[in-house]
């Protein structure tokens, strides 16, 4: 006997397409016009940001950076939808997130020069460091989420990754546990078409990186990730099923990044073409956002002109405040190794200072 | 008192710290409705509920990772590695996350996680259950290893590690849970972590060891004063990281020699870093090298031969006898 036992299918969501028209009238999310505004605020502050951390880190005085440009939409739309008390577990790239969950934009200069003081998140600030590790962060999420449930707070945990992330055994296995434990979690998946320089095709025969979900029981959607309507549209969706106890969501939002992997090196002629760069270009999520928002009469030159303005001054006074900080010194290091130091590591820091161990 | 197994010992260390703190949480495979394979959560589910007790997915850098979400939340949890040859899945949330966290956060996020597993050989297990790989931690900045010798102190240091604000891992050694019983006061009481304790005193050599080597080690002392009338010191350390160099430096300038017993392979593990801290602390108090009596540098052997790979009471006597004429 043979029968079907079960079928899925995957959605994908588009809301504005590459030339700023709705597509989808029903999924046009219910956004006041200063928060239209706002959302558009964050994408060119992001942009800006991109273009300043690049030249920052040419000069040397940034450290580790992961360009972000063309992946706006994505994280702002997606960090829109939840409120200050969700948790943001982020990937090394999604910086922009952390921004506007709370975390200073000096402390993350100083996570990219490798200055400890990077990774003190201040205590009323619901973000993770950023991680290094591939997938690491997305076992911890339904840790972070099981708490919430525990102690019955209506908050969400929201983790990131890439396409490249989603093929790590601790992308499934943290699903997994969101899935068996319907715990209030957010997988989001930027797929932005690379792994360093191992194209989409290459990552996986699955079609769409959405349906990794249902092997987990979980819903998948996949979003156009350039469209920053439909973003916040399908995380805001995913946000409010998660704290309603509704069980958790992975997205996959289809994008690009226009600059390299990260400033490390890498250069991404190696490994896609100008036509296909172009291709993605025409979709910008900022040309189109600006196209709609200016047909509303939301948006102006002179407005985008102002926010480019006060994003250099904002970057500006951040760097400052990261130059300002105190240097780092090697007895530092030793201090948070533990809560006490151990009677080795006493004798290690007395090496160090040249006094003697007590 | 009662006299307890070290499994029931275990058991009891984790009741009482469920019902002081409610922050502590017990999870892995198997760990709730059967209360583990090895029984170590019998009753605590039932005791305490599904959401204080439970069963995972089958997934160790899952259960580990789960562990390292919920500390940063505030709780304290208790997560089981079934067998201690499975940790190698769950090595990047060990050693790269949970171990590092206090250090990448500078100080903002602590992990006070206590990762029990059973590990140690002796009980026919299949492949990859019995590893004692507690060498690898010990390279681990920013975690504590704690391998318990006995009833008593497995339920003292049990209740220290849960209480500690870093991360632990604590190995029970399988051999040893059910092997003999000990008097263990029901009450609430604590060892403190890297304090090493002498469990036989003696003048002529310091064995210093941990784990179910202690019960041979001392078995081997005995056999030595009866052979040759000398008297070896045993010093079970307890905790391998950190390590108790005080305690052992004390006994090597009693004694002038040393050896070092261990379960696990020879190169680079515990054994390797007690000699190379007596050295730097204690060298002039030598009258000679110190020692390692341990099984080859082999992957963990099957069933048939793990007793001739295993360190024998003569085994030790042979290098107590060489370390004496050296
Ligand atoms: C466990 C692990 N393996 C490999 C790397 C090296 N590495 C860093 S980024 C990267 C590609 C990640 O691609 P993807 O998940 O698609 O994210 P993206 O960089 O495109 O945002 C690799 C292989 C790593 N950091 N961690």
């Amino acid at each position: 006997m043979s029968k079907t036992v079960a079928e899925h299918s995957v959605s994908y969501v588009q809301v504005l397409d590459e030339n700023g028209k709705v597509t989808n009238k029903d999924l046009v999310p219910d956004l006041k016009d200063e928060q239209l505004r706002e959302l558009m605020s964050r994408m060119v502050f992001t942009r800006i940001l991109d273009q300043r951390a690049i030249k920052l880190t040419r000069q040397g005085r940034l450290g580790f950076y992961a360009p972000v440009a063309g992946q706006e939409a994505s994280m702002i739309g997606s960090e829109f939808a939840t409120t200050k008390e969700d948790f943001i577990v982020p990937g090394y790239r999604d910086l922009p997130q952390c921004v506007y969950h709370g975390y200073p934009l000096e402390k993350l200069f100083l996570y990219s020069r490798g200055h400890q003081e990077g990774g003190r998140v201040p205590e009323d600030v619901n973000v993770m460091m950023p991680q290094i590790i591939i997938g690491a962060q997305i076992v911890q999420t339904p840790g972070i989420a099981l708490a919430f449930k525990l102690r019955g707070e209506k908050r969400v945990a929201v983790t990131y990754t890439g396409d490249g992330g989603t093929s790590q055994g601790d992308f499934y296995e943290g699903m997994n546990f969101a899935g068996a434990m319907q715990l209030p979690a957010v997988f989001f998946v930027q797929n932005n078409q690379y792994a360093i320089s191992v194209p989409r095709e290459k990552q996986t025969a699955a079609e769409t990186l959405a349906q990794k979900a249902i092997a987990a029981g979980i819903r998948g959607v996949q979003v156009d990730g350039m469209d920053i309507l439909g973003v916040y549209t399908v995380m805001h969706e995913a946000v409010e099923r998660a704290r309603n106890g509704e069980g958790p969501t992975m997205i996959e939002a289809v994008t690009f990044r226009y600059g390299p992997h990260t400033m490390s090196g890498d250069d991404p002629t190696r490994y896609r073409t100008k036509e296909t760069e172009s291709t993605w270009e025409k979709r910008d999520p900022l040309i189109r956002f600006r196209t709609y928002l200016e047909e509303k009469g939301l948006w102006s030159q002179e407005e985008e002109e102002k926010v480019i303005e006060q994003a250099k001054d904002t970057i500006t006074e951040a760097l400052k405040k990261a130059d300002s900080a105190a240097k780092m010194k090697l007895t530092d290091l030793i201090d948070v190794m533990f809560e006490e130091p151990t009677i080795e590591l006493k004798r290690q820091r007395a090496e160090i200072t040249g006094e003697g161990a007590n | 008192m009662a006299q307890l197994t070290m499994i029931q010992a275990i058991t009891q260390a984790l009741d009482l710290e469920l019902a002081r703190d409610e922050k502590v949480l017990c999870f892995g495979e198997d760990v709730g409705h059967n209360g583990g394979v090895f029984r170590a959560t019998e009753g605590l589910q039932k005791k305490y509920g599904e959401q204080r007790v439970f069963d995972t997915p089958l997934a160790e850098s899952g259960i580990i990772g789960l562990a390292n979400g919920l500390a940063v939340q505030g709780f304290r949890p208790v997560p089981e590695i079934q067998f201690f040859g499975f940790v190698f899945e769950a090595f990047d949330q060990i050693a790269s996350q949970i171990a590092r966290l206090r250090y990448r956060s500078g100080g903002r996020y602590s992990a006070p996680v206590t990762i029990r597993s059973p590990f140690g050989g002796g009980v026919r297990t299949p492949e990859l259950h019995s590893d004692s790989l507690e060498g690898l931690f010990l390279q681990t900045p920013g975690i504590k290893v704690v391998i318990p010798s006995t009833p008593y102190d497995a339920k003292g240091l049990l209740l220290s590690a849960i209480r500690d604000n870093d991360p632990v891992i604590f190995l029970e050694h399988m051999r040893l849970y059910r092997s003999f019983r000990q008097e263990v006061p029901e009450d609430d009481y604590t060892i403190p972590l890297g304090k090493a304790n002498v469990v036989r005193e003696g003048k002529d050599v310091t064995i210093i060891t941990y784990g179910a080597m202690v019960g041979v080690s001392q078995k081997a002392a005995d056999q030595w004063a009866k052979d040759k009338g000398l008297e070896a010191e045993v010093i079970d350390l307890r905790t391998i990281s950190p390590i108790d160099i005080e305690t052992i430096s004390e006994s090597i300038k009693k004694t002038g020699r040393a050896i070092v017993v261990q379960e696990a392979q020879r190169t680079a593990g515990a054994g390797a870093e007690i000699v190379a801290q007596i050295n730097e602390n204690v060298i002039f108090h030598l009258e000679a090298p110190v020692l390692r009596a341990t099984p080859p540098d082999t992957v963990y052997p099957y069933g048939l031969i793990e007793d001739e790979w295993l360190p024998t009471p003569q085994f030790i006597v042979d290098a107590l006898n060489k370390v004496t004429s050296l």
